[in-house]
C-alpha cells in the first residue's frame, strides 16, 4: 500500500475562544495501492480537505497512523515530510501559491529540479505540460501572479504533474475547466495511475470522479458523533 | 546525517529577567528555520546567542565544523568563533548599516571577507566582487559607489551578497526585511529563497512577518517570553496552530 | 638649566617611558599604552617624540631633529632648543654625527648605523583606525591577526584610483605579526626601516610607543597584482643633483617656475659640499645661507 491510514483523528482546540475542542474527525481509516485512485466523499464540511491535510503533513493528526511511502506523516520531522514532499508526495490544491517575479516555466519545472533532474529535461516537461494545458507560450516566460483565475489553475496543474511522484493529492482538479482542458486533466490522471501513482482526490465533478475514481470513500462515517 | 547545528538548552539571563531559556532543536544542512514571536519574545537573544554574539549562561551550540567535525562553539576560543564567523557563518543584520561599512565601496565590502580569509590578488577579489553584485541584481557600474548612494533595498541586498562571498554554509539573519518597502520585501525574499537553495545554504531567521517564514522557512520555532512554545513544519505550524499563542499570532494576520 | 631635570621629564617619568620602550622593542610593531605627560608644547607638535627622547638621552648624546628631512623648520627648531636647554646635549644637523634623531615625517638618505636611534613622532598610531573607529574592536583585530582590513584600504585605493594612492603612511607588517603605522613617512622611507639603529615611535595625544629593534623585518602590504612600489617625483635634485633621494616640490615665482629640491637638507648640503651640482644649484660655498 502507497497510502495507508489507520484510526486517524483530528481536532481543533481554539485557545483563544474558551479553549473550545471541536473534534472534527475519528477512526479515520483507509488504503490506496499503486495504480489506484479513490475519491473522497460527503457533504461539503465533513471533513474531505481535513483528511487530506493531515495526510499531506499541513494538518497534525491527534492520533493515529498516516504512512505514505513507507513514512508516517503524523509523526515524522519536518524535514522527512519535506523529503516526502519533493520526491513522493504530491498535492494539486485549488490555488496557485507562488514566489514573485518568477517565470511560469520555472515554476512547473521547480517540482523537477528539485528532484535533481536536468535543467533542459524540466524545461522541456513544462513546456509540454503548459502546452497540454492550453497556456499561450506568450506567457511561459512570465510570472503567473498577474494570469487570470483559470490560466492559474492550469499553471497549478502543470506543476502538480510535472514530477511523477508515486503518490499524489487532488483538490477539485477539474473545477471549472474548459472541456478540453478537463480532458487534458483527466488524461493526466489516467497517465499517472497507468505508471502506478496511488491518488486520493475530491472530486465534486460527478463524471470525472466516474471515470478516473476505482473507490469512493465517504468521509461521513469519521465524523465524530458528538459533534 | 549530522546535524549541522545542534543547540542543547541554551538560556540567557538579564539580571532575574529570562532572556531564553531551554532551547533545543537540531538543524540539518540545507534546512531554513524560522524563528517567530512578538518583541521581547527572545527571538534575537536567541539568534545572538546561537551566533556569538551575546553569551549564553547555559547550554551548548555544537557546529559541524569543516575540519574538526561537531565543535561546542560556545568553548571555542575567541580567534576560532571569529574565524567562523568568517568562513562557514554569515550574519544578516536587520539595518544594513549595521552589517556595512558605509565609508567602503560596494566592491570593498564585497572583498572584504575574502581579504579577511587572505585573499590577495585584487584582480580576482574585484571580479568576485562583481560576480556577486549580479547575482544580488547590482549593477557592475555600481561597484565603486558606496552604500551611502543605495536604496534601503540595495543596501540589504549589497549585505547579502558580502555575507555570501566566501560560500558560508550557515546564515543567521535577524529581520531581514524589516523595514522595507513590500515590493522591495519581495524582491529580497526571491532572491534570498534563490541563494539558499542554490548554494544549499542553511539558515535560521528570525522576523516577526509570517509571510517571510512561509516563503522561506522549511520549519518554524514560534517563541513566547523567552521559550520555544510550538515547532513543526513552516506551513503546518501556520495552518494548524497548536498553540494558543501561535493561533493568536496567526489569526492576527490582516488577510490580503 | 637648573630648574628641569635632566631633558624635562622626571626620572619616574622617564622609568615608565623607558619601560614601554623595552616592551615594544621586545614586541616589535605592538603598540604600548603609555602615560603620556603634558609637554611645555601643543598636541601635534611631536609630544610624543619629545618624551620617548627625554627617556633616551644621555649626557653624551648629540642630538639631531628634523621636520620632513629638513633640520630648519620650526618644528625641527624649537625641539632642538628645547632639548639644548633642558638637557644640554650637544645637537648637530649632521646624520653622521648624531647618535639620537628625532624624526616627524622622515627618514634620513644616509644609512643608519647600529650606535644609532631614529625616533619618529606619531600622530595617529593606529593603522586601523581610519576603517574601524572601536578601539576596543582594532585592538581585538591586532591580538587576533584579523587584518583583513588593511587590505579594504589597499582595495579601496585601487578601486578608486586605479593604483594604490596611499604614499605615506603606507602600513606595513612587522615580523609577520603586527600591522603598524609607520608614521607618515613617504612610502618611499618604507624599504629603509629594515636598517641597523633602533627605531621607537611616540605618540603623545593617543599615548603609545612601538618600536622596532635593528634589522626587524618589515614589509609593506600589498596586492599579488598591485606590488608595493616605493615613489618620488620622477626627477632629480635641482640643488645637487641626487637621483635617489626624496624630493619637495618647491614653486619658486607666480609663473608656474618651480624646482624640485632633497626633503634631507643636510644630504643635500652634504652633497653640494662634495662637488655635486643640480640644475638650477650654484657651487656649494661653506657658510653661505
Amino acid at each position: 500500500m502507497m497510502i495507508e491510514i489507520e484510526n486517524v483523528s483530528k481536532n481543533f482546540v481554539l485557545h483563544n475562544q474558551g479553549g473550545a475542542i471541536i473534534p472534527v474527525m475519528a477512526g479515520a481509516s483507509l488504503s490506496v495501492g499503486r495504480g489506484e485512485c479513490v475519491a473522497l466523499t460527503g457533504a461539503s464540511g465533513a471533513g474531505k480537505s481535513t483528511l487530506m491535510r493531515m495526510i499531506y503533513g499541513n494538518y497534525l493528526a491527534a492520533s493515529g497512523r498516516i504512512v505514505v511511502g513507507g513514512v508516517d506523516v503524523a509523526r515524522a520531522e519536518p524535514r522527512e515530510i519535506l523529503a516526502l514532499r519533493r520526491e513522493t508526495l504530491g498535492y494539486v490544491s485549488q490555488f496557485l501559491r507562488v514566489v514573485p517575479r518568477v517565470p511560469t516555466r520555472e515554476v512547473v519545472a521547480e517540482p523537477l529540479l528539485a528532484v535533481g533532474v536536468d535543467r533542459d529535461v524540466a524545461m522541456a516537461r513544462a513546456e509540454e505540460l503548459l502546452g497540454r494545458l492550453n497556456i499561450p507560450e506568450g506567457l511561459w516566460g512570465l510570472s503567473p501572479t498577474t494570469f487570470s483565475g483559470g490560466e492559474q489553475q492550469r499553471v497549478n496543474i502543470a506543476r502538480g504533474f510535472a514530477h511523477g511522484y508515486p503518490a499524489m493529492l487532488l483538490d477539485e482538479p477539474t473545477a471549472s475547466l474548459d472541456a478540453a482542458n478537463r480532458e487534458t486533466v483527466l488524461s493526466l490522471i489516467e497517465e499517472a495511475k497507468a505508471r502506478g501513482a496511488a491518488i486520493v482526490g475530491i472530486f465534486h465533478d460527478e463524471a470525472a470522479r466516474a471515470r478516473v475514481c476505482d473507490r469512493e470513500i465517504d468521509v461521513s462515517v469519521f465524523t465524530p458523533k458528538a459533534a | 546525517m549530522t546535524p549541522l547545528l545542534q543547540v542543547r538548552e541554551v538560556a540567557k539571563f538579564y539580571g532575574a529577567r529570562v532572556g531564553c531559556r531551554d532551547v533545543s532543536f537540531d538543524l540539518y544542512p540545507g534546512e531554513v528555520m524560522g524563528i517567530v514571536g512578538e518583541s521581547g519574545s527572545g527571538k534575537s537573544t536567541l539568534l545572538g546567542c546561537l551566533a556569538g554574539h551575546l553569551a549564553p549562561d547555559a547550554g551548548e551550540v555544537i557546529f559541524d565544523t569543516a575540519v574538526d567535525g561537531p565543535r561546542d562553539t560556545l568553548r571555542m576560543s575567541e580567534p576560532e568563533r571569529r574565524m567562523l564567523g568568517r568562513t562557514d557563518w554569515a550574519f544578516v543584520h536587520q539595518h544594513a548599516r549595521d552589517g556595512l561599512r558605509m565609508g567602503v565601496s560596494a566592491g570593498g565590502n564585497v572583498g572584504e571577507r575574502l581579504m579577511a580569509v587572505g585573499a590577495r590578488h585584487y584582480g580576482d577579489i574585484r571580479s568576485a566582487a562583481v560576480d556577486w553584485l549580479g547575482r544580488v541584481e547590482i549593477a557592475e557600474d555600481r561597484v565603486d559607489d558606496r552604500p551611502t548612494a543605495f536604496s534601503g533595498g540595495m543596501q540589504q541586498r549589497l549585505q547579502i551578497a558580502r555575507n555570501l562571498v566566501t560560500g558560508p554554509r550557515l546564515v543567521f539573519m535577524d529581520e531581514p526585511t524589516g523595514g522595507l518597502d513590500v515590493s522591495v520585501q519581495a524582491r529580497l525574499l526571491d532572491l534570498l529563497r534563490g541563494l539558499v537553495r542554490e548554494m544549499g545554504l542553511s539558515a535560521i531567521i528570525v522576523t516577526h512577518d509570517l509571510a517571510v517564514v512561509r516563503l522561506l522557512a522549511d520549519r518554524l520555532m514560534v517563541m513566547k517570553d523567552g521559550h520555544v512554545v510550538e515547532t513543526g513544519l513552516t506551513d503546518q505550524v501556520l495552518d494548524d496552530p497548536q498553540h494558543g499563542y501561535t493561533q493568536l499570532l496567526v489569526s492576527s494576520v490582516l488577510q490580503v | 638649566m637648573n630648574e628641569y631635570n635632566f631633558a624635562y621629564l622626571d626620572e619616574q617619568t622617564k622609568r615608565m617611558i623607558r619601560r614601554a620602550i623595552l616592551k615594544g622593542l621586545a614586541i616589535p610593531g605592538y603598540q604600548v599604552p603609555f602615560a603620556s605627560r603634558e609637554m611645555p608644547m601643543p598636541y601635534g607638535w611631536g609630544t610624543g617624540g619629545v618624551q620617548v627622547s627625554a627617556a633616551t638621552l644621555v649626557p653624551e648624546d648629540r642630538m639631531k631633529v628634523i621636520d620632513q628631512g629638513a633640520d630648519d623648520t620650526t618644528n625641527a627648531v624649537s625641539i632642538r632648543k628645547f632639548f639644548e636647554r633642558t638637557a644640554g646635549v650637544e645637537t648637530t644637523e649632521e646624520t653622521g654625527r648624531a647618535t639620537l634623531i628625532q624624526t616627524r615625517h622622515r627618514i634620513p638618505e644616509e644609512t643608519l648605523t647600529e650606535d644609532q636611534i631614529l625616533v619618529y613622532q606619531v600622530p595617529i598610531p593606529e593603522p586601523l583606525r581610519f576603517l574601524e573607529p572601536r578601539e576596543t574592536e582594532t585592538r581585538k583585530m591586532h591580538s587576533l591577526e584579523e587584518y583583513g582590513l588593511m587590505h579594504v584600504k589597499l582595495y579601496e585605493d585601487i578601486s578608486q584610483h586605479g593604483a594604490i594612492a596611499t604614499s605615506y603612511a603606507y602600513p606595513v607588517k612587522v615580523e609577520e605579526r603586527y600591522v603598524m603605522d609607520p608614521s607618515p613617512i613617504p612610502k618611499f622611507d618604507n624599504p629603509k626601516m629594515e636598517m641597523a639603529a633602533i627605531q621607537l615611535f611616540g605618540a603623545g595625544r593617543e599615548q603609545r610607543i612601538y618600536a622596532l629593534p635593528p634589522w626587524c623585518e618589515v614589509v609593506s602590504l600589498d596586492f599579488e597584482d598591485h606590488p608595493f612600489e616605493p615613489s618620488k617625483a620622477e626627477h632629480e635634485c635641482d640643488l645637487c643633483g641626487a637621483e635617489d633621494s626624496y624630493l619637495d616640490e618647491v614653486i619658486v615665482d607666480d609663473a608656474g617656475g618651480r624646482m624640485f629640491v632633497c626633503s634631507d637638507t643636510d644630504y643635500c648640503r652634504g652633497r653640494r659640499a662634495a662637488g655635486h651640482v643640480g640644475a638650477q644649484g650654484v657651487p656649494y660655498e661653506e657658510g653661505a645661507a
